[in-house]
């Protein structure tokens, strides 16, 4: 029982660092209908740049703000320089763009920081506090929630209550319209994938430290994962994104703790293949999805 | 711009080649192929001869990529699909060599047609598993496809370690292959036999895939690509048709696999990561989508570019460890570079350039008779 709390607890932790990497996938799915499957190799670029920082300045919370600003500053290049200029005609194409971003990304951090891990500092400990003899969550579990809470509940805010977010949310879903209302609809989607962007960032700085540590390839599993929590529910939708990043994070860690840690991989490719097989927009997509 | 097409000098005789319907009267295109394949066998045994043994087992290489990049093309670029897993298939097809040979050799068997009997053994194999993925790849599109096989990519290797008892985790496997045939000779370069064997096992599969390509399959694949709702309508039954395109592309993946194992002699999981299936994908879309020679292309990269970023470095004096991270990086950084700019400046690909350029000159020719 005291293991399957502690699973439970660690899962959660775990599934709320995925919850933020889909909801990042959600918002550019959203906003330009692309998913960016560079985004695990932005967020280690970013991770990097903190890196640099912190050991600079010996802060980690500096780090950890140039993280987040690094993020921001990097998905707006993307979406400038690169995205941008990309013919969308077929699907195909932005996925292939990223994977050339992917393999660029990678390769620069490589040539620059070299390939071994690197150690990701946590700012908190991570050994579990106890509660009546039963090990349940680490005060670096409380700043993840924390976090994560926060920035979620940030973006909801942002889209639901804010001039700006409501300019978003024109300028993804009817863009010729809301250009000739006067909304900036490229400028928009530059604010969309800088903040998609950077909330990658921070997924990584709150992931890395309970992995093995800084590398160039290091978020490629937890790209798949947070992938596999954004299709569970389903690309179009941020709460589902939220859900499925928790079931994700309560799976591996389930399986990861009665089954070996070498299954991981499998169990989200298993899960991925289920979801999308059963229902390929995901969880919660309206019933209007595409049928295919 | 009408004085720059009189300028354009009158053409007798129809000169685009491939991609369209066959002419008639130009015969057999199985013989055609069979020609083309026999010539370019001729001239491999000729290059054989002529070249260092370093060279021969580059070009074995190239070989035993373009394996993969051929079905890799079909898939992507005649049937629409994209899969970053092949590099997953890759391994599949190599780590079922690896066992085989093994076990011939535990058993103390030798002969000539144990080889073949492995590498047959390897396309059964990448058979199956691809057609357990196709299934599922035919019922997904765009974004999803991708994610799935991204995740087949990331899988695959993780398997290897994950049942080390077969597979002997990180290590690998080691492949015993026998030395070339006393019958030619007992000074025979090893690495001559190697091109001959990765050579003649390439040019079956190319023979194959390129009859199948201008045959009523490769009419299904491409109508299935540009339009699924109107081959659905013409009769085709879509998700047979990608699902055969799958398995046929994981065949000659696996079969590059199994060459690239048996001419490193060795299988491990870190030969065939994620960015294997990337750079696939990469020398693909570099290469050009549309046809066979694309692939040709791409494969001939994959093998050329490392080599010549080595001789760069070696050009530039550089401290061993800044030399070392460049090798191994710079080509990836080259590589995506060249990505980025080929789909934003030609989509298509150079193969997509060059066949919009004939479009223009046959639309020109079309209205000057008219």
């Amino acid at each position: 029982m005291d293991r399957f709390v502690f699973l439970t607890v660690d899962g959660l932790s775990r599934g709320a660092v995925y919850a933020a990497f889909a909801l990042a996938l959600v918002l550019i799915w959203r906003a330009a209908r692309v998913v960016n499957f560079a985004q695990g190799a932005m967020a280690v670029a970013a991770a990097y740049v903190a890196y640099t920082v912190s050991t600079a300045t010996g802060s980690y919370w500096l780090g950890f703000v140039v993280a987040i600003v690094a993020g921001l500053a990097l998905g707006a290049l993307v979406d400038r320089v690169v995205m941008r200029h990309v013919d969308h005609a077929s699907p195909l194409n932005p996925v292939i763009v990223a994977l050339g971003l992917v393999l660029l990304i990678q390769a620069v951090l490589g040539m620059v920081y070299g390939s071994e891990f690197r150690p990701a500092e946590a700012p908190f400990s991570r050994s579990a506090l106890t509660v009546g003899g039963v090990a349940v969550l680490s005060p670096y579990d409380l700043f993840v929630f924390a976090t994560i809470g926060v920035v979620v509940s940030g973006l909801a805010w942002m889209f639901a209550r804010t001039p700006v977010g409501l300019r978003m949310r024109a300028a993804a879903f009817a863009p010729e319209v809301s250009r000739l209302l006067g909304v900036n609809v490229g400028g928009m989607l530059t604010l969309g994938w800088a903040l998609a962007s950077g909330v990658g960032a921070l997924a990584a700085m709150l992931v890395l430290p309970t992995e093995l540590g800084l590398h160039p390839h290091a978020m490629d599993l937890v790209f798949v994962s947070a992938f596999t929590a954004a299709v569970v529910g389903g690309l179009d939708s941020p709460p589902g994104a939220v859900v499925g990043g928790l079931v994700v994070g309560l799976l591996l860690s389930y399986v990861s703790g009665y089954a070996g840690s070498d299954l991981t991989p499998l169990a989200v490719l298993v899960l991925l293949l289920a979801v999308l097989l059963v229902r390929p927009g995901g969880l919660f997509a309206p019933v209007a999805a595409r049928r295919v | 711009m009408s004085a720059t097409r009189a300028a354009v000098p009158p053409r007798h005789k129809r000169d685009d080649p491939g991609g369209r319907p066959v002419d008639p009267r130009r015969g057999s295109t199985l013989l055609r192929h069979l020609a083309v394949v026999l010539a370019v066998g001729l001239l491999l045994v000729a290059v054989s001869y002529s070249v260092e043994p370093f060279r021969n087992f580059q070009l074995a290489t190239v070989a035993a990529y373009l394996c993969a990049t051929a079905g890799l093309t079909v898939l992507t670029g005649l049937n629409g699909q994209l899969s970053l897993g092949h590099g997953a298939l890759m391994a599949t097809g190599a780590y079922t060599v690896a066992l085989c040979q093994t076990a011939f050799a535990d058993r103390g068997m030798t002969g000539g047609w144990l080889l073949p009997l492995s590498l047959g053994a390897a396309i059964i194999s990448t058979v199956a598993v691809g057609a357990v993925v196709g299934v599922a790849a035919a019922r997904l599109r765009g974004p999803y496809l991708a994610g799935v096989t991204l995740a087949v990519a990331v899988v695959v290797p993780a398997l290897a370690v994950t049942f080390d008892g077969v597979f002997n985790g990180e290590q690998g496997l080691s492949v015993p292959v026998e030395p070339p045939p006393l019958s030619l000779g007992p000074y025979f370069p090893y690495e001559r036999w190697q091109l001959w064997v990765t050579g003649a096992a390439t040019l079956l599969a190319l023979l194959l895939l390129a009859n199948l390509i201008r045959s009523r399959y490769g009419r299904t694949f491409r109508a299935v690509r540009d339009d699924e709702v109107a081959a659905r309508l013409a009769g085709i039954h879509v998700a047979r048709t990608q699902v055969l395109a799958f398995v046929v592309s994981a065949a000659t993946a696996g079969l590059g696999g199994a060459l690239l194992a048996v001419l490193a002699q060795s299988v491990s999981p870190g030969a065939f990561s994620l960015t294997l299936s990337l750079f696939l994908l990469m020398a693909v879309v570099i290469g050009g989508l549309g046809r066979l020679t694309g692939a040709l292309w791409g494969a001939v990269l994959l093998v050329a570019l490392p080599d010549l970023t080595h001789s760069v470095t070696e050009m530039l004096t550089l401290s061993p460890a800044v030399a070392q991270r460049l090798e191994g990086n710079l080509p990836l950084a080259i590589f995506g570079l060249t990505l980025i700019v080929v789909m934003i400046a030609a989509p298509g690909g150079v193969q997509g350039l060059l066949s919009r350029l004939g479009r223009a000159l046959l639309a020109r020719r079309s209205t000057r008779r008219s």
